[in-house]
């Protein structure tokens, strides 16, 4: 089980991959997760769903490399398989709880930055499959880090950004939504999907606008189903497990500042173990992230 | 042995605490042949035994430890196994100074006889010699369900496959055994040569266990019911979400549930060097709270080279912990701020843990749970500088079963409802025990709810 079909690179440090999963393919819903495990000593990964196939039990992820574990799985090949895969996890968006009609009625406008763009493209899939036309904000930092254009423009009416200009409008998604606005769009929900700071930014400008917002949070995470509260967050007056009321929630709500704290909890130690897998038992330090 | 000393137990060999408190080896090393057969001769085999209306399992305790008197291990092994699939977990981590040995007639005049030490003894001893369980069953052809690998399931599968069935057992982490797994430290409860032989045993009597299922996300009990062919379900998940203080200052960095750190530790191995999964080794921990959970966490963090102090709001006399496992960590230097309450956390300019704030408190009149409840003496607050926080409050139920399950229904404390002699819940063929029903409690209590809903789950398929 969980045995890879199909790697492919979609960026210098980015990597999509279809795995063997029927449990989760035939279970998810746009919004949720899954963690996986790559071998017996394993750390468990929690990784966004980009799509799956309840027909054939596959799902699809996309990762970056942004430390030891992550760097260890881009170095698995077609054919070799996950220890452990677990989910689908998490509550699936609530627009899937949204009659069609409904959905239909709604002006919505999805915002993806970097791997956020998977999950995303998960729910724009969703709702073209459901005949439901969003708008959709993609952005990076330069034009090599667009990933999934094609499949994302296929889905939604898509606007790419880049903070150096080098592909779409240049800008953040920020200045890219505010162009959208000044062009006359209109919108009743946005739902941004990224790195924290991100977000954050985005809620800033969307509680100015006046737009309701959802962002789906990506906190540290050790078992997924609530039992650690490792991954709680402050949401408005309330402490919220991502893993089990999340991982989306009202992004004028969550406290952003104190998650992009929480989330350097472990940096330090795993910058080690990055450069340990890296550069194998010869990395001795001087790298500044290890002692 | 001279008639003084039967009232005496014979003292179990320990590493020494100065040694221990830096490993992660078993405390206890357990009785030997002499030792065992020493102490197995102090029961007075009673005609009534007390000790067994005090085991949740209903063990043959004089059965057993006559055998063991014999030298009859194997004997013994076979006794015990009649009403235990986990007897080498069971003699380690029972509270059995409030069960089969709170009721001993020796207690009475001396100590109690040592009947977890000597259960340990059999089955550690049964496992060397190789004597697995016997199995002679014929399959019934009925499929049962087990939701959860900790204690409750596994005894719960163990009985029915006894019995026939075709049980499969899905258990949401990627390792088998639940609690004993991720929350019981391996200086209390080696996993490799206990727990996961205990498993195999289970396995061996024809147990199939799914890895990576949640029950509630990957499929459902209905699905199980409806679709996958099961014609019960035991649902035995375990307690669920950690609860915290809702203290100021409880969001910083170093403040852990109980369950993250043992977790992280035990299930995720990280006490060890080379594991690739990251722990906080404090300089200085303050863990909160009382019970069994806490002295766990308490004595981890010390093994992780922390100045470790528990902090908890009644006395001594109060402490939810099994006594063994208090003794256990003072001998090995953690330090007890007793009648005392955190009121908030402060962090640096970083986010990391600095101090604690607490208070300290006297005990009033006794509360509903009996016990005195804790009052605040006005202005006694006071700081204990510190690194990490582990809070260790219990849990509250865990809602993804209940939640996606139609027609099972909860109690005002979210828990299941089951009855208690059968596991029955308020769904057709849906059984249910374990800290999903009661909250969380003990392994052995668990163990008696999987084995009383294994007896209802039989009755219930054979009059079908």
């Amino acid at each position: 089980m969980f045995r890879i079909l199909k790697k492919e690179q979609l960026a210098e440090n980015i990597w999509l991959m279809d795995v063997e999963a029927p449990r989760i393919a035939k279970h998810a819903l746009p919004g949720q997760f899954l963690i996986v495990r790559l071998d017996a000593e394993g750390e468990r990964i929690p990784l966004t769903v980009c799509d799956y196939d309840p027909e054939s039990g596959v799902v699809q992820i996309v990762f970056q490399v942004v430390g030891g574990e992550t760097y260890r799985m881009a170095a698995l090949e077609e054919g070799d398989s996950f220890h452990d895969i677990v989910g689908p996890l998490g509550r699936p968006s609530d627009l899937t709880e949204l009659s069609i009609d409904e959905l239909k009625k709604m002006k919505i406008c999805f915002i993806a930055g970097g791997v956020g763009t998977a999950p995303v493209y998960c729910q724009l899939k969703w709702l073209k499959n459901n005949g439901v036309d969003v708008d959709c904000i993609q952005g990076a930092r330069n034009s090599s880090l667009i990933i999934l254009e094609d499949e994302m423009a296929a889905v939604s009416n898509l606007t790419v950004c880049t903070d150096d200009g080098s592909k779409g409008i240049k800008g953040n998604v920020c200045v890219a939504l505010q162009q959208l606005l000044d062009e006359g769009r209109e919108y009743d929900r946005v739902i941004a999907i990224g790195p924290m700071i991100m977000m954050k930014f985005v809620c800033q400008l969307t509680k100015q606008l006046g737009i309701e917002t959802v962002v789906s949070m990506n906190p540290v995470m050790v078992d997924g189903t609530g039992m650690c509260g490792a991954c709680r967050l402050t949401v408005g007056e309330d402490v919220k497990f991502a893993c089990v009321d999340g991982p989306e929630f009202d992004g004028h709500l969550v406290n952003f500042d104190e998650a992009m704290k929480r989330m350097t909890l472990y940096k330090t130690e795993e910058g080690r173990l990055y450069l340990q897998a890296k550069e194998g038992a010869t990395h001795h330090g001087g790298c500044g992230t290890c002692n | 042995m001279t008639a003084m000393d039967m009232f005496k137990r014979v003292p179990v060999r320990e590493q020494e605490p100065q040694v221990r408190a830096t490993n992660f080896e078993e405390v206890c090393l357990g009785y030997n042949k002499e030792e065992a057969e020493a102490e197995a001769q102090r029961c007075l085999t009673c005609k009534r035994p007390f000790c067994v209306e005090g085991c949740p399992v209903s063990i043959n305790i004089p059965g057993f430890i006559a055998r063991v008197k014999e030298g009859d291990v194997a004997g013994a092994y076979k006794i015990i196994s009649e009403s235990s699939s986990l007897p080498a977990i069971c003699g380690r981590v029972c509270p059995q100074e409030t069960q089969c040995e709170g009721k001993c007639v020796r207690g009475i005049k001396g100590d109690a006889v040592s009947i977890g030490k000597l259960e340990r003894y059999v089955a550690d001893t049964a496992k060397e010699m190789g004597i697995k369980p016997e199995v002679t069953v014929e399959k019934n052809g009925k499929k049962v369900a087990v939701i959860g690998s900790g204690p409750a399931g596994l005894t719960c599968a163990g009985d029915l496959a006894k019995l026939g069935y075709d049980v499969t057992i899905f258990e949401a982490l990627h390792k088998a055994g639940g609690v004993l797994v991720y929350g019981i430290p391996e200086f209390r409860l080696p996993k490799d040569a206990v727990v996961e032989k205990e498993i195999e045993n289970v396995k061996a009597l024809g147990v199939k266990i799914e890895l990576d299922c949640v029950i509630g996300k990957s499929t459902t009990v209905d699905a199980l019911l409806k679709e996958e062919g099961f014609d019960a379900v035991f649902i035995g998940s375990g307690a669920g979400l950690p609860r915290f203080m809702h203290i100021p200052g409880e969001q910083s960095l170093g403040v852990f549930s109980a369950n993250e750190y043992l977790t992280r530790s035990n299930l995720m191995q990280a006490f060890k060097d080379d594991s690739r999964t990251p722990i906080m080794r404090a300089r200085k921990a303050v863990i909160v709270g009382g019970g069994n959970v806490a002295m766990d966490a308490a004595r981890t963090a010390l093994r992780l080279g922390a100045e470790t102090h528990i902090v908890y709001r009644r006395s001594e006399e109060e402490l939810p912990a099994r006594r063994e496992e208090v003794e256990h960590a003072k001998q090995e230097g953690i330090i007890f701020d007793l009648l005392t309450n955190p009121v908030e956390i402060h962090a640096d300019e970083n986010g990391w843990v600095k101090s604690i704030t607490c208070v300290r408190m006297e005990l009033g009149e006794p509360d509903a749970s009996g016990r005195r409840s804790p009052v605040v003496i006005p202005g006694s607050e006071f700081e204990i500088e510190c690194d990490a926080v582990i809070m260790s409050l219990g849990t509250s139920p865990n809602p993804l079963i209940s939640s996606t399950t139609e027609g099972l229904d909860i109690n005002r404390r979210q828990c299941i409802i089951a009855d208690e002699e059968t596991g029955k819940t308020t769904k057709e063929a849906v059984y249910a025990g374990g800290d999903a029903v009661t909250g969380a409690a003990t392994v052995i209590l668990a163990m008696g709810a999987g084995k009383a809903a294994a007896k209802g789950i039989h009755e219930y398929l054979s009059n079908l």
